[in-house]
């Protein structure tokens, strides 16, 4: 199929339906509205399900409903509305059930913004709802790739019954970009999913779909059960991908979704002025490519590992995590909707190197202590 | 001593209102709606002990307009807030501030309870049958085969439902209430809207009940029209369906 | 060409955001790689509004443009806005009937486009985007003509009366670019 130029957020409304999820629940919120507006013209054309609810509330819970017919159902919204669908998500993952939610990130806390951000990033990965749970959390960086991972969305979902996240930040669903939307693609059986979904008690026992264990040893066990399907997640999911990450890099950045491709401009024109740094693009950031991650910091002669976000600092964490204190790493962020230019990004690069390279002169437990004093910085965090 | 030379304000801003110019579009009825709000808070001397809960909608910067306390709360949860606000400060004036969507929609819940509880609150209702600031979704009161952007073949009743009549419905509670519905789309009908809005008010100083006035409101932005149609096409749709009424009223020496 | 980024820039219901996706679309065309980004929010109401547009022949990376090479600017608020972030050696191009002043950036060509008068003059002020993306085509060469009348066709077409009078601005506007950059060189005021 040709390219053609589409929106962010109609070119996921336009995939979702391609991959048989014909099954929407919606409440407006900017920046994700069209979205919805998109599928209020598209889902009578192919006799699917649209519906407008009462509230993110609602939502969540329509959400649950749905999945349980065993259909492919998913929702759409940002910030705000998916901190009010948290309680129907942990329901969700606790009865084992799957769907899609996209949430296309504005500024937060509270009322917050309309603008892009990335401050969900906990949200997202830490569980958000109660109980000991996790969702997939899949970050496409460009319009094709939201198309794509909102079709492969799906399949996952129902191969570990389990709720997907894809998250973007606003730019994600405003700006257009070409898109291909493959012919052949997974559009789901219903019959695959008998084995779970409420179908009818007809020549077999009647089934619960449900989350309450007052059994405490029954209840362990279901989070156990939930706790291998993570670990499996883990092993088989993990996607990310690696950008002029080389022997020669001075600095390796762990950035990811609109973020990510922010640094690669800059580091293209590092490029040009002889600077050498490398990026790492978490596109699971639940699994988080955790081994992957480690391999490149410790295989590589990298000084020092940035982390970029649009927040103060969340995936920082995960980094940190997995870096162990085997190198320092560092933060640059912007947050609040303020989206850093290439130009900020560079200029943040170049401190980070200059930094380490003097630091040699010093003996390490000095040059330690420097850079711990630089800490303070109004958007640079040095982590502890 | 006067003389007959001596000027003499006879129109001026209300003192509840600050001088920032609002950003509602041209020929939108928020910005009169807030000037009736603002009179009557002069009028009943309650500027200085009044607390406004402002909504989510293209109203959420009312606390820029007025000349007195807000909260901004959670998208339709301001019914919730005001109680909680008002429960520890009853001498205190709270009242709400809600479009149709914030209202009816979302927050349906916290205003039908809030106004269970007779909680001594006054809420001023927009209902304009769209949402406004998310670009003219459909809304709750949104009439049967209006076109948005939601339902863009007109609504369907037959998958949504028909309209809400939320002053209707609440006046179903059997705890007494104060529930007007109004317009302000003409100057008869803002004068009037004007003596609701100060009862409501005058019920709540006088600790008697519950008080909601529903107001019928223009959006030309996301109805498509121009502000002249959008006064003409309030009258002649939502004037059907959304009979302007005193629903209910509680029984003080003047009730019924 | 490598890599070209223009930023559209006006009121809410000058066209902006149609000319830079019609210029997006047709770089597609051409088998290029694309960006639009519009500016969103509450700014829609009657405000400034703008998106860039960038067309590669290879990846891109940021979506977020800060020094565009090109800025198409139709109304004064947007002039003063966004002159002073076009690359040095880029192209200015104003809408000269509503814009009554002009750059003193001597790094920068400077084309004036009386844009509504054209669109006026052909038959409709709706055609003021079209003067402003066909007097840029024209200029750069980002994009061929044929292909942009093709998009015009395609996304326009609908409209027969209104499709004629594009057309018509289509060529007078590229032909006006074209001849305003021809044998001059950055920092030449170039009256169209
Ligand atoms: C939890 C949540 N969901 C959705 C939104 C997005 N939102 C903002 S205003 C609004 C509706 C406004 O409509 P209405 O209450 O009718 O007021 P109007 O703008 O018409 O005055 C919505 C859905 C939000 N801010 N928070
Ligand atoms: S969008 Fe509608 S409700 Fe909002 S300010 Fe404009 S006219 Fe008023």
């Amino acid at each position: 199929m040709a390219k053609i130029l589409m929106k962010g957020n109609e070119a996921i409304g336009e995939a979702a339906i391609r991959a048989g999820a014909t099954n929407y629940f919606c409440y407006p919120i900017t920046p994700q509205t069209e979205v919805a507006e998109y599928l209020a013209r598209r889902m009578p054309e192919v006799g699917g399900v649209f519906l407008q609810a009462e509230s993110e509330v609602a939502v969540g819970n329509m959400l649950f409903g749905a999945a349980a017919t065993g259909r492919r159902v998913f929702t759409t919204s940002s910030s705000p509305g998916i901190s009010l669908m948290q309680e129907a998500i942990s329901y969700i993952a606790g009865a084992q059930l799957p769907c899609v939610l996209l949430n296309i990130m504005r500024g937060g806390p509270g009322l917050g913004g309309i603008l892009p951000a990335q401050s969900d990033y906990f949200q997202a990965t830490k569980g958000g709802g109660h109980g000991d749970y996790r969702l997939m959390v899949l970050a496409p960086s460009s319009i094709q790739e939201a198309v794509d991972l909102t079709m492969d969305a799906f399949p996952l979902a129902e191969k570990y019954r389990n709720p997907v996240m894809i998250i973007g930040d606003g730019m994600i669903g405003q700006m257009m970009e070409p898109v291909e939307f493959p012919d052949e693609v997974d559009k789901g059986d219903p019959a695959t999913n008998e084995g779970w979904a409420a179908t009818g008690a007809r020549d077999r026992k009647p089934r619960v779909i449900k989350s309450l264990y007052l059994d405490p040893y029954k209840l362990e066990e279901n989070s156990y059960v939930l706790h291998e399907k993570y670990e499996q997640m883990k092993q088989h999911e993990v996607r990310y991908e690696r950008y002029k990450i080389s022997a020669k890099n001075d600095l390796l950045i762990v950035s990811y979704g609109t973020m990510a491709r922010i640094c690669q401009t800059a580091i293209d024109e590092l490029e040009q002025e002889g600077v050498s740094v490398g990026l790492f693009r978490p596109i699971t950031l639940f699994p988080y490519p955790e081994k992957e991650l480690r391999k490149e910091i410790e295989a590589r002669n990298v000084k020092n590992v940035l982390v970029v976000e649009m927040s103060c600092g969340q995936m920082l964490e995960d980094v940190e995590r997995v870096v162990q204190g085997v190198k320092p790493v560092t933060f640059f962020g912007r947050t609040g909707g303020i989206v850093p230019s290439p130009e900020e990004a560079k200029e943040q690069i170049k401190n980070m190197i200059k930094k380490p390279t003097r630091a040699k002169k010093a003996s390490k437990a000095t040059a330690k202590k420097q850079a711990a004093k630089k800490k303070s910085s109004k958007r640079q965090r040095k982590d502890a | 001593m006067h003389t007959e030379q001596a000027t003499k304000t006879i129109f001026q801003r209300p003192e509840s209102l600050s001088e920032t110019v609002t950003h509602y579009c041209p020929g939108c009825t928020h910005g009169i709606i807030h000037r009736l709000v603002a009179e009557s808070l002069d009028e009943l001397g309650l500027r200085e002990q009044a607390v406004g809960v402002a909504p989510v909608g293209c109203s959420v910067l009312i606390y820029n307009y007025f000349n007195t306390d807000f909260l901004e709360a959670p998208h339709g949860r301001a019914p919730a807030l005001a109680t909680g606000f008002k429960r520890i400060r009853p001498d205190m004036t709270v009242f709400t501030y809600q479009g149709d969507g914030d209202l009816a929609s979302i927050g349906m819940g916290e205003i039908v309870h809030a106004a269970n509880r007779g909680e001594k609150i006054t809420v001023i209702f927009v209902n304009n049958a769209i949402y406004g600031m998310t670009g003219g979704q459909m809304a709750p009161t949104t009439l049967e085969g209006q076109i948005t952007t939601t339902c863009p073949h007109g609504r369907d009743t037959t998958q949504t439902g028909q309209p809400i009549r939320v002053a209707e419905l609440l006046s179903t509670l059997a705890t007494p209430a104060y529930i007007e519905r109004v317009s302000v789309h003409s100057p008869m009908h803002i004068i009037h809207a004007k003596k609701a809005i100060r009862q409501a008010f005058t019920y709540q100083k006088d600790s008697v009940c519950f008080s909601l006035v529903e107001v019928l409101s223009t959006c030309p932005t996301n109805w498509g029209i121009t502000p002249t149609e959008a006064t003409k096409w309030l009258e002649e749709n939502m004037f059907g369906y959304y009979p302007l009424k005193r629903f209910k009223q509680p029984m003080t020496e003047e009730g019924a | 060409m490598d890599q070209y980024e223009v930023l559209w820039a006006g009121f809410g219901g000058q066209g902006v955001m149609v000319a830079g996706q019609l210029l997006a679309y047709t770089g597609i065309k051409e088998g290029k790689n694309v960006v639009w980004l519009p500016s969103y929010g509450p700014e829609m109401r009657g405000g400034t509004a703008y998106c860039t547009v960038v067309i590669s022949d290879s990846r891109i990376g940021s979506p977020i443009i800060t020094n565009p090479r090109a800025a198409c600017v139709f109304n004064r608020p947007s002039f003063d806005k966004f002159t002073p972030r076009i690359k040095p050696g880029g192209l200015l191009l104003v809408n000269s009937s509503l814009i009554d002043v002009t750059t003193d950036r001597d790094d920068i060509t400077e084309v004036l486009v009386p844009a509504n008068k054209m669109a006026i003059d052909a038959g409709s002020p709706k055609a003021t985007n079209i003067a402003m993306l066909s007097t840029f085509v024209g200029a750069t060469g980002v994009v061929e003509y044929d292909n942009l009348l093709a998009t015009l066709e395609e996304k326009l077409g609908k409209k027969k009366d209104l499709l004629e009078i594009n057309r018509k601005v289509l060529e007078a506007g590229f032909k006006l670019g074209k001849e305003a950059v021809k044998g001059k060189s950055a920092g030449r005021k170039v009256k169209a």
